[in-house]
């Protein structure tokens, strides 16, 4: 009885637009969701630093490799500051990683797909980047406080990050044969797998009602992906790239852009773990875990001296 | 300048330059596979200083040199033996110890080098130090810590560091070995006594060491030279061939 009235007036907050800070009473299904999504998104910020880190190495400029090393260090940014949003909700950072390591929490779906040229870098700052803030853009608004403000912060550096890339993709666009072919190869191979990053359609969606009640979501999936298309379709336009939709076409009487069906049979194996890059990723997140122990151990054999004398 | 100092001068800002990219390009291998976030953060952190650090210097040597050949250019269109940064900060990243060994051996050098540069009669190098030896300062602290961390830490630990630094011993020679170039720049005010750099080296080193409770690596042992005329170890030859690979390739290509 008392948690249904607790329950009234926890509504009612976010009915005025309260936010929600980590001390105040929520109901545990509102725990248990916020901790899914913001781990669910620490991870993604983490495994994909491993294909944008795949370029670093062979940039094709001092400042290219200037820039690609700085977008790679804030999504290891981001990531910590998203395991500290989901450590206010009672959970370990050490749990929610071994949730990733060895359990099934999930991650972002993009990063199971391989960096085969540097367009990638380019068209994954344009399109993943871009992405990312349609959906953070939404979750800044959220109703619970340390997860909204994270997503603020994430805001303005992915905004540098998709500026950043789409410039790539300009430059290259613009650039010799072997470039303009590289970069509309990117396009096609990462266009579709971008669109799949607001998740499944709207009828599919099992968390979506419930979230957006709490207002942990403030659009649907559908809604955000349809924004995203309209937004990216001029942007592909100014720079010359195709985007590989026959279907894609302007409907006058919703102002939006229409598209293609999409390949959800493809977007639910990769989640289930069936894509082409989902064992490379997770081993090597595996490894670097695994052979950084010692190093974790010493450094907490230490401080634990040092606490000691 | 005379012909003599300017082309001193270039090959100096070569190895300030070099050392950079190289060591730069080494920590950035770690991108995304360190051993905890914090420490992938700080080591990419301190790459990207490095890198930015080796720009600024490859750049002003492409401009003493004048030649019409940007800081792009000499990254990525020379050879390894045109190459003029030290053994030491080519060699493979190892393990998180020997990372760590190669970095504060290196950090200790380039810190107290940089801090001595600020004060260069060249006021485009003394700027450029200046700039650098803020974020120098910030290097030897964080690979000092993990020194102590490591040394003082587990048993598995103070084995994996010390055996880092016996490896990397030999590559620490040459860092004070003046030639012509250091002995031509500092009667000129430009670079700095390698001497007074050694001294400060070796006392900061043993000290940390020391307070790490690892032994000094014997100097009674083949100690490698030659780096600053262009003769490496194996690796490097290895590394500029990904570095360098797409920037190569399409030669004519903008970016």
């Amino acid at each position: 009885m008392e948690d249904e009235s607790k329950l009234r007036a926890f509504e009612a907050r976010i009915e005025a637009g309260e936010k929600i800070e980590p001390k105040d009473w929520m109901p545990e299904r509102y725990r248990k969701q916020l901790i899914r999504m913001i781990s669910q998104h620490a991870h993604s910020e983490i495994v994909g630093m491993l294909p944008e880190g795949n370029w670093i190495t062979r940039a094709p400029s001092l400042r290219r490799k200037m820039g690609l090393l700085a977008k790679v260090q804030d999504e290891a940014g981001h990531g910590l500051y998203l395991y500290c949003s989901a450590e206010t909700l009672g959970v370990d950072r050490s749990e929610v990683v071994d949730q990733l390591l060895y359990g099934t929490a999930k991650y972002s779906s993009i990063f199971n797909y391989p960096t085969l040229t540097w367009a990638d870098i380019g068209t994954i700052g344009w399109l993943v980047d871009g992405a990312a803030i349609v959906n953070q853009t939404m979750l800044a608004k959220c109703s619970y406080g340390p997860y909204s403000r994270a997503n603020i912060r994430i805001c303005k550096e992915e905004n540098f990050h998709k500026k950043q890339g789409y410039e790539i993709v300009a430059t290259m666009a613009k650039g010799t044969p072997e470039q303009k072919r590289m970069v509309q190869d990117a396009v096609n191979r990462w266009w579709w797998p971008s669109l799949t990053m607001f998740g499944p359609p709207d009828k599919d969606s099992p968390n979506s009602a419930e979230l957006m009640k709490w207002q942990v979501k403030l659009q649907s999936n559908d809604e955000l992906r349809q924004r995203f298309v309209n937004l990216t379709v001029p942007q592909a336009s100014v720079v010359g790239v195709a985007l590989p939709d026959p279907d894609l076409k302007y409907n006058s009487k919703t102002g939006n852009w229409d598209f293609g069906a999409l390949n959800w049979d493809e977007f639910f194996a990769v989640i289930k773990g069936n894509g082409p890059c989902n064992r490379q990723r997770m081993r090597a997140r595996r490894i670097a875990h695994e052979n950084g122990k010692w190093v974790r151990d010493a450094a907490g054999a230490y401080a634990a001296k040092k606490r000691a004398a | 300048m005379d012909d003599d100092s300017r082309h001193a001068l270039f090959e100096y800002l070569l190895r300030l330059g070099d050392d950079r990219l190289v060591l730069g390009h080494r920590l950035s291998e770690w991108c995304g596979h360190g051993p905890i976030l914090e420490e992938d953060i700080a080591l990419t952190n301190i790459a990207l200083d490095c890198i930015g650090q080796a720009n600024n210097f490859l750049q002003l040597a492409g401009s003493v040199e004048n030649k019409g050949r940007t800081a792009d250019d000499l990254a990525y269109f020379r050879e390894a033996i045109e190459f003029k940064n030290l053994m030491l900060v080519e060699q493979p990243n190892g393990d998180f110890a020997y990372t760590i060994a190669r970095q504060f051996l290196f950090d200790v050098f380039s810190f107290h080098l940089l801090e001595e540069l600020q004060h260069s009669s060249h006021q485009e190098l003394a700027g450029i130090a200046a700039k650098a030896v803020k974020e120098d300062r910030y290097h030897l602290r964080h690979s000092r810590e993990w020194v102590l961390r490591l040394g003082d830490g587990t048993d598995e630990s103070h084995q994996r560091i010390q055996s880092a630094f016996n490896d990397l011993w030999m590559y620490t020679g040459e860092i004070f070995q003046a030639d012509k170039v250091d002995d031509l720049l500092f009667e000129k005010g430009i670079s700095v006594d390698l001497k007074s750099i050694e001294s400060k080296w070796s006392e900061n080193v043993s000290e940390a060491l020391t307070e790490a409770t690892l032994a000094v690596p014997d100097a009674e042992q083949y100690m490698a030279s030659g780096s600053r005329q262009g003769i490496h170890t194996e690796y490097l030859g290895h590394m500029l061939t990904e570095m360098q690979i797409l920037t190569r390739s399409f030669p004519e290509a903008k970016w």
